[in-house]
């Protein structure tokens, strides 16, 4: 069992946990995932890492409540206990001989990208973030990014706060005005991950994007992760979850992606209703 | 004792009706009755050179444990089985025992082979029903050897080496132990109950067992012998599916065996109301001719699907898998299509709506026909397309299973530690010793996908060997 030790709300559907893990702790980098169970029986989710507190053994998770385990974890409390938790699984995000980049975050992703954007800028990297919500209340993190960035950028798609627009749009305009960044590194909704690819194409900079397919055991065992990348089959666990952009077959992801959409509706309706009535 | 009974067939396994169980996840087979056991022993001849034991991977006194049985003492018969065998009520069910000791059954040159799986497994059953003896719990030798992996060679070589007093880790990446006893094998050949009660057993002689720890990623081996660990045995079994790399692999519906059965197995999708979803396909295709392929089809059946096919390239003489689930699955109303072999998986595309929720599902695979060439590499007859032999299967789920390749996350961790071309652990055949000092390894991590026998095999002979490299440095 594994304690929840912090909890923090950080927008309606957003949710902040520390979760005791001492050996996870110990290891877990910037782009690692683990995978969490909250009960027997439970769905098995995998989760990026958003941070680590090495002294305390506690490993920080960000999740959006979008289905049915999401939501049950949501309900969990400072003290509470989950199941299982384990990790670090796969490869952490490279950062060797990166002197300037772009760290691009879309919603939720932005959880993911800033342990990233910390990683660089904590090894001297010049980090210019982007990062881009749905509205303002949506907005997180702002103060983490700030701190970690030598120039942060936001944006949200109805413009009720920083600029209205999709995150590519700075992108492209920094690109243009010849900003030369070592590395574009884009982490978020696989369709906005695509169009920052495709952002960064003309410009030939080198673009990292981190996929978040579906998975059960996340150590190489059930090949549920595949991806195509170069014409190849990939697995997301153990050769990821970071590929390189111009390699990656997005149209397929997001495919591949849609596969249970009706169960987690389901499964999210369960869980909701099943809140509502013990209330 | 009794005059031997001479007849020519082997007293028939007590089984569900097949279309009965078809629909169920319970356990396709019943068990002899003490008496059917008994009838049974008496075919055996008790041979003095006993070939049936030089079948055996593990050399179970074979002829022994039978003896026992004739006499009504099973808890005898288990104690001789004991002697080799750490996880009989497994054995008895998925050994493929017609390569094996049965293979050599001498009442087999004229007639069936005394049914020795079948006894196994009586014998295991009885003792788990009725044996009332407390474990003993061993002295402790105070050395420590961590195990990597609790599948059939880790369970096994930790069993033994905590019978000869070490104390034993069991590292699980996965959130319960077993490994593919758990996660493969479907409950209807394998109770996951009996394999609960195997790992109850060696948590009772002192083993610790401890779930999501991934060796290569949350600790090290270098890091288990910092920890104080003397010895590390590696059976961290076989890893990474293979496809076929053929166009609509992606496809949604298009699953590998290794996740179809983990997410019914493990996951317990077959429930009503799972945490983990599985697509309940009406029409699906299996790839593949091995236990797992066999598997596989039978739980697609048992999920709901009304048409299940097996397309595999070769003929059946050459179908890898165990003789009796071949049975079952025909039985069952498996369709074989064999000398048939997948080039294409098809997907639907409404080209008017994008976001159609159709869009990118399986419609069909579509195979071609083969013949049997000269021999391969393997002695195998190599199979041949015949052209313009192409035909659709509409099915709207695709099931891969043509094996794996191993999983690089402990040879990319571990210096010093050798694989193979094909990735599997290099080790010395007669103790399981890899190229790292204190470092054994055996089971699939070794040898690509095998059976469980061979995975006990090795774990066996890697336990003793630990012991005596222990030993020697002390």
């Amino acid at each position: 069992m594994y304690k929840i030790v912090k909890k923090r709300v950080l927008n309606p559907t957003v949710t902040l946990m520390e979760i005791e893990a001492p050996l996870v702790a110990r290891k877990a980098q910037a782009g690692q995932f683990i995978i969490l169970r909250v009960d027997e029986d439970g769905e098995r989710i995998p989760l990026t890492v958003a941070g680590c507190n090495r002294e305390r053994g506690s490993v920080r998770i960000i999740f959006q409540v979008v289905g049915g385990t999401t939501e049950l974890l949501n309900h969990k409390e400072e003290g509470d206990y989950i199941s299982d938790f384990v990790g670090p699984l796969g490869k952490a995000t490279e950062t060797e001989g990166i002197k300037k980049v772009c760290v691009v975050g879309g919603g939720v992703g932005c959880a993911i990208a800033l342990p990233v954007a910390e990683k660089f800028h904590e090894l001297g990297a010049e980090v210019h973030s982007i990062v881009g919500f749905r509205n303002k209340d949506l907005v997180i993190l702002e103060d983490e990014f700030k701190a970690a960035s030598t120039k942060l950028t936001i944006m949200t798609d109805d413009g009720s706060y920083g600029t209205k627009g999709l995150v590519t749009e700075p992108l492209k305009a920094a690109l243009e005005s010849g900003e030369n960044f070592d590395e574009v590194i884009a982490i978020g909704p696989v369709v906005m991950m695509k169009f920052v690819v495709a952002t960064c194409k003309p410009f030939g900079v080198k673009t990292v994007v981190s996929m978040n397919p579906i998975m059960i055991d996340g150590t190489g065992m059930c090949g549920g992760c595949r991806l195509t990348v170069g014409g190849k089959t990939k697995f997301a666990c153990v050769d990821g979850p970071d590929f390189d952009g111009y390699e990656v077959d997005f149209d397929e992801a997001m495919l591949r992606g849609t596969m249970y959409r009706d169960f987690e509706r389901h499964a999210y309706e369960d869980a909701c209703n099943l809140f509502k009535k013990g209330e | 004792m009794a005059k031997p009974n001479m007849s020519l067939k082997k007293n028939p396994m007590p089984s569900q009706e097949p279309l009965v169980r078809a629909r169920n996840f319970e356990e396709v087979t019943l068990g002899y009755s003490a008496e059917t056991a008994i009838d049974e022993a008496q075919r055996c001849l008790h041979c003095k050179n006993a070939p049936c034991i030089q079948g055996c991977p593990v050399n179970i006194h074979i002829p022994d444990f039978i003896d026992k049985i004739k006499e009504g003492d099973f808890d005898g018969a288990y104690k001789v089985i004991s002697l080799s065998s750490s996880l009989p009520a497994v054995c008895g069910r998925v050994c493929p025992q017609e390569s094996q000791c049965e293979s050599k059954c001498v009442r087999g040159i004229k007639g069936d082979p005394v049914g020795i799986g079948r006894l196994e497994r009586f014998v295991a059953d009885y003792h788990n029903n009725n044996s009332k003896a407390e474990t003993e719990v061993p002295k402790s030798n105070g050395h420590r050897v961590a195990v990597v992996g609790s599948g059939p060679s880790g369970l096994t070589c930790a069993g033994d080496l905590a019978k000869l007093g070490y104390k034993v880790t069991v590292y699980e990446a996965l959130h319960l132990a077993g490994g593919v006893l758990v996660y493969g094998i479907p409950e209807f050949r394998l109770p996951k109950k009996i394999v609960q009660k195997e790992v109850d057993e060696l948590k009772k002689l002192g083993v610790d067992v401890e779930t999501n720890v991934v060796i290569g990623k949350t600790l090290t081996i270098d890091e288990l012998f910092e920890d104080g660990f003397e010895a590390v045995f590696v059976g961290s079994g076989a890893g990474l599916p293979r496809f076929m790399g053929i166009p609509g692999e992606s496809l949604k519906g298009v699953y590998s065996a290794n996740e179809f059965l983990t997410r019914n197995n493990l996951m317990k999708a077959y429930k009503d109301n799972p945490t983990t979803p599985i697509l309940k396909a009406q029409k699906v295709a299996v790839v593949g001719g091995g236990n797992v392929a066999m598997d596989a089809a039978r739980t697609a059946l048992r999920l709901g699907a009304e048409k299940v096919y097996i397309v595999y390239r070769r003929s059946l003489e050459e179908l890898p898998a165990r003789k009796e689930e071949v049975e079952h699955a025909m039985e069952e109303g498996i369709d074989f299509r064999l000398l048939q072999n997948p080039v294409e998986i098809m997907g639907y595309n409404n080209p008017d709506d994008r976001r159609d929720p159709k869009n990118g599902f399986v419609t069909g695979i579509k195979v071609i026909k083969m013949e049997l060439g000269e021999p391969d590499a393997s002695g195998r007859r190599r199979p041949v397309e015949i052209p313009g032999s192409e035909e659709v299967l509409p099915v709207d789920c695709v099931v891969i299973s043509i094996g794996t390749s191993p999983n690089p996350l402990i040879k990319d961790t571990t210096a010093g530690l050798e694989v193979n071309k094909h990735g599997g652990i290099i080790v010395e055949e007669e103790t399981g010793k890899t190229t790292k000092e204190g470092v054994y390894a055996g089971g699939d991590a070794v040898t690509g996908a095998a059976t469980v026998i061979l995975a006990m095999g090795a774990g066996k002979t890697a336990a003793k060997a630990i012991d005596e490299y222990i030993k020697s440095k002390n």
